[in-house]
């Protein structure tokens, strides 16, 4: 396949950016788009240009860290997979692919498709977690028993791998698929529910504070979601700050 | 503003003010629809004791405060959202394909709603206030004529062209805000919660439709 690419190049967080056309050819359909953008970037160091940085690690789906908006969409046409599962034959000969970074206040270019993803990390920091020691002493995990839709929904919640897919392909840069998942996971178990008050209001205040934007409730987010994250979670998470801010 | 908890101030204590004022404003969608269908199956004299009645009934008069106030509320809560959104993300795409995941409709609330916020104040500027403070004969009832200044504005092509666009604006702002207004305040359900988009769906198709279709009625029937 031949390919033509208009990628987002930006020297820094300060510098403004543009689009640069790239031409690539030889192309394998089996490739995945990162391997094709690592031929982008060979092809660029052998002539002494600057290579494209983006973020990946390992490239099997699961860590979340390939953030490209290609052609309009977070990871692309394909749906339930992040970058590194996307395969160029999704593609055809000849076509014209724009990649950027995900856009948003919170999520601040580093530098060309890289951003700086740690609102989440402080999102997180603010209550997504149990207060618990774990160093020892831990009764057995089955000893508490946990109706099965409710473990099955905090399991599903707690796939999210914080990817920003849903931030970055939301029209308002929301992080309510985020939140609500990590809300979701601890609300529907026991364990988490001892806490449950405090964390959603602190959660929903660290989000607020990074200056994500607000849910219209478009459901672009659970499309895009390459871990399949259900909106239902931004209902319970809705139904828990209600709560929250209702009782406390 | 945005360090705030509780329910003012925060991202989702807003959006459950917009859910609630919506859904207040869409039950007096039931009340309007009501007593204008009098001017397609009723007389002249219906509609202007509907009229007197819904300026004069004491309850109605409370709850019409209430009206007033969830408008101000759901269109200054609306602008500041939508102005929150905008600065949520200070540079867009080069590419952004929206309509991939998401319906059109609820792409657009802002914008149909700020456009339907023009029409109430033309609206009300047309009727309300000429029924409270305008000019107005009496009808054989000594009711106030609102009937006859109805038809006469229906009359206009431009003016009922207004009305049907207006409608459609809103039909389209329900389409999602209806059920929206469910997800936000977190009734959802499995089994429900189709019920209520489908609910949503076709309130939105009725109710707007019919509103639309009482000013094309009268600008087409040679009787009004």
């Amino acid at each position: 396949m031949n390919l033509t690419l208009k990628v987002w190049r930006q020297k820094s967080a300060q510098d403004a950016g543009k689009f640069e056309t790239y031409q690539v050819s030889d192309i394998s359909p089996d490739m995945s788009f990162l391997e094709m953008m690592d031929v982008l970037n060979e092809q660029l160091i052998s002539k002494g240009t600057e290579s494209v940085v983006f973020d990946h690690d390992c490239r099997e789906g699961i860590c979340g860290m390939c953030s490209m908006f290609i052609n309009g969409e977070a990871h692309g046409p394909d749906r339930g997979v992040t970058t590194c599962q996307l395969h160029m034959r999704k593609f055809k000969d000849g076509d014209t692919i724009t990649v950027e970074p995900w856009r948003a206040k919170a999520f601040p270019v580093v530098r060309d498709l890289m951003v700086d993803r740690s609102a989440f990390d402080r999102v997180i920091q603010a209550g997504g977690y149990i207060s618990v020691n774990t160093m020892g002493n831990l009764p057995d995990a089955n000893a508490t028993p946990i109706e099965k839709h409710d473990a099955d929904a905090a399991f599903d919640a707690a796939t999210c791998i914080g990817c920003g897919a849903c931030v970055a392909t939301c029209k308002n840069a929301s992080a309510m698929l985020f939140v609500s998942a990590k809300v979701s996971q601890f609300a529907l178990l026991p364990q988490g529910q001892v806490e449950a008050t405090d964390r959603v209001r602190n959660m929903v205040q660290q989000m607020d504070l990074e200056g994500f934007g607000n849910c219209t409730n478009t459901g672009a987010c659970e499309v895009e979601c390459p871990k399949g994250i259900s909106i239902e979670n931004i209902a319970r998470m809705n139904r828990e700050y209600l709560k929250a801010s209702i009782t406390a | 503003m945005a360090s705030q908890r509780g329910l003012f101030g925060t991202s989702l204590a807003r959006k459950y003010w917009m859910a609630l004022t919506g859904l207040f404003l869409i039950t007096f969608l039931v009340i309007h629809l009501l007593g204008n269908l009098s001017i397609i199956f009723g007389t002249g004299e219906d509609f202007n004791a509907y009229a007197a009645f819904m300026t004069s009934f004491p309850p109605i008069k409370i709850v019409s405060y209430l009206l007033y106030a969830s408008i101000v509320l759901h269109a200054v809560d609306g602008i500041v959202l939508a102005r929150q959104n905008m600065a949520a993300r200070p540079v867009n795409y080069g590419s952004y394909n929206g309509a991939a995941n998401a319906g059109w409709a609820s792409r657009n609330m802002a914008l149909l709603g700020i456009f339907t916020l023009l029409f109430i104040l033309v609206h009300m500027k047309s009727f309300w206030y000429e029924m409270h403070f305008g000019e107005l004969g009496l009808d054989a009832n000594g009711n106030k004529d609102l009937f006859t200044l109805t038809v006469t504005a229906f009359d206009q092509v431009w003016y009922t062209a207004f009305y049907v666009i207006a409608m459609i604006a809103l039909g389209f702002h329900l389409w999602h805000g209806f059920q929206s207004a469910f997800q936000t305040m977190g009734w959802t359900h499995p089994t429900y919660t189709p019920i209520v988009q489908f609910v949503g769906r076709a309130f939105a198709v009725v109710v707007c439709g019919a509103f639309a279709l009482i000013p094309l009625y009268v600008l087409i029937s040679p009787n009004v």
